[in-house]
């Protein structure tokens, strides 16, 4: 099953909105609490990196009876150096973004943390994609 | 707790219903359809929180009946009263009054219910908690323990497991009476209950309060038995009154079932809501796993607490006015006396402290396997795009939404929807081909 999702660039309000969305459908479909807790918080943390770094983009959801796979789209801006982005504390989030209590430079790790699979097609100036998938 | 199916207090009175709907679209688990013109519960989603009976205009939800006369099967017959009975009485029944009467009415032994957070206190010097993840959330409320074994199993290790003061109540209870010589078979403990939840808990076999109390009694069956004492016995309360000793609690204990009762004893960051509807809309929030900075999380299915319990005789606020003023007169802590009695007792009630972890109910997925589970949420999915999405109700489900998945399940039909089959009547034949129905036209 495929489920579209459009993300919003600075839109902290709704930030959260799709993993919610994508949470209760996996709760319907008898995946294990701990499965549906690593998926609901690798999605959370890639979607305020969409809202808080990029242009706006979408999340796609395949979910198929052994796997999840989240394919994280933006529009840019990108980052220059996936290796370093992932580093925990390292974060490019201005003064405006952290005292919203986002940017700590824990995503991506987080991310990694709670994926069966992580990949990351970025570069300056280019979309970022992050491909998630979930052996469930 | 084992996975025992629970035990329901509320009953639909078939002839009195007439199939309007109200209860379906309170329903905060979706347990309610209406077939055949009269409303049906699921027994496997209901948590018995009560806002169906509480919003059927034709009085025909009512609550499961206790027999009273079961006291007598018992020798030594002990009371366990909420606080919020006093709250019940207009200030012209005084709480000595209210004592007197439960006492004439055959108990033999009364204790506030609440007087467990005391027990709880003396024993540990604090209010402990227990569970194994954080936030901890209140199991005070079986409602909301109902609802998070069905909608909310991931948040099943955040609830404590520390017993709640009524069963506490009743182990200090049934352990003096032990101690002062009588025997266990010979004590019946009842319990005071003022909503169908906690009657049902007690109903339910293999719950928490099994074998600690025997029975549940409707605090609206009480509250009549002893308005109609009172009066009988009028002059006789005009001559004299009692020196009966009133039950001992405190203050703090005494709010406990009110709203912030309880958080307010807790350490930390707490949160209490109240209101089963609010609550659903809170336990999203906690299950997203965000949360970090709450220590305590105080969830009721009623609004104000307790007072507003759906067989509570008076308006919530009143009742809460009463206690809360009723508890200003009340001491901060137990007289020494009463401490040394719970020490006696300590070592039966710190063995008996907890319960067992709780088990989820998964009566929300589609189907067990993922697998088939997934074919259904496709169905689900594309039937919601073609239902009208004005949540009528008049298919007999709550919501276009859960009509889609009734027909995934094989439970409903989309010829059920009235909009669909004004709107287009051959179309929606056409639309039932294509989803390959077999059920009949119209609702059995």
């Amino acid at each position: 099953m495929q489920l579209e999702y459009q993300v919003n660039s600075g839109d902290f309000a709704n930030a959260g909105k799709v993993s919610s969305e994508i949470k209760k459908i996996l709760k319907q479909l008898s995946f294990s609490t701990s499965h549906i807790k690593r998926i609901v918080v690798a999605l959370y943390e890639a979607e305020v990196n969409v809202v808080a770094h990029s242009y706006g983009g979408s999340v796609s959801c395949h979910i198929a009876p052994d796997k999840v796979r989240l394919d994280v789209i933006d529009t840019g801006p990108g980052i220059a150096d996936v290796e370093l982005a992932m580093t925990e504390g390292w974060s490019t989030a201005t003064q405006e973004v952290r005292e919203m209590g986002f940017g700590a430079g824990m995503g991506l790790s987080n991310i990694k943390k709670n994926c069966d699979y992580m990949s990351i097609d970025s570069g300056k100036d280019k979309p970022t994609h992050m491909t998630l998938i979930f052996e469930v | 707790m084992a996975d025992a199916p629970f035990h329901h207090t509320l009953m639909i009175v078939e002839p009195l219903c007439i199939g309007c709907t109200h209860c379906m679209r309170v329903c905060p688990t979706e347990a309610i359809r209406v077939t055949g013109g009269k409303a049906k519960v699921d027994p496997e989603r209901c948590v018995d929180c009560g806002q169906c009976m509480d919003a059927c205009p034709h009085d025909a939800i009512i609550i499961e009946q206790s027999d009273f006369q079961q006291i007598f099967d018992y020798a030594i017959r002990v009371a366990i009263v909420p606080s919020l009975m006093i709250g019940q009485f207009e200030d012209d029944v005084s709480e000595q009054q209210m004592f007197d009467s439960l006492r004439h009415l055959g108990f033999t032994h009364i204790y506030y219910a609440e007087l467990g957070v005391d027990i709880l206190h003396a024993l540990g010097g604090k209010i402990s908690v227990y569970s194994d993840s954080h936030p901890v959330i209140s199991s005070y409320c079986p409602a909301m323990v109902r609802l998070i074994q069905l909608r909310y199993p991931s948040l099943l290790p955040n609830i404590n497991l520390v017993r709640t003061p009524a069963q506490i109540t009743a182990i200090y209870a049934r352990s003096l009476l032990i101690h002062e010589g009588h025997n266990s078979e010979d004590i019946g403990i009842f319990y005071i209950t003022p909503c169908a939840a906690k009657y049902a808990q007690i109903k339910t076999p293999g719950s928490a309060t099994s074998g600690l109390i025997q029975g549940g009694l409707n605090l609206d069956y009480i509250f009549n038995l002893i308005q109609k004492d009172l009066a009988n016995r009028k002059e006789q309360f005009k001559k004299q009154s009692t020196q009966n000793k009133k039950p001992l609690i405190t203050q703090q204990a005494f709010l406990w079932s009110l709203t912030k009762g309880e958080s307010a004893s807790m350490k930390g960051r707490t949160l209490a809501v109240d209101e089963i509807h609010n609550v659903v809309e809170f336990l999203e929030l906690v299950e997203d796993d965000r949360l970090e900075n709450l220590d305590f999380l105080e969830l009721r299915a009623c609004d104000t607490g307790c007072t507003g319990g759906v067989i509570t005789p008076r308006n919530r606020f009143l009742a809460t006015e009463r206690i809360k003023h009723h508890a200003s007169t009340l001491e901060q802590t137990l007289p020494s006396e009463a401490l040394k009695s719970i020490e006696h007792v300590s070592k039966e009630l710190i063995r008996d402290l907890k319960t067992e972890r709780i088990v989820a109910k998964n009566s929300f997925q589609l189907a067990v396997d993922t697998a088939t589970a997934l074919q259904k949420l496709e169905k689900v999915q594309k039937l919601t795009e073609t239902l009208p999405g004005i949540d009528c109700g008049l298919c007999g489900s709550p919501t276009c939404r859960t009509l889609a998945e009734d027909i995934a399940r094989g439970n409903a039909s989309i010829r059920w929807c009235v909009v669909l089959k004004i709107r287009d009547p051959q179309g929606l034949n056409n639309l039932a081909k294509i989803w390959g129905e077999s059920l009949p036209n119209n609702r059995p």
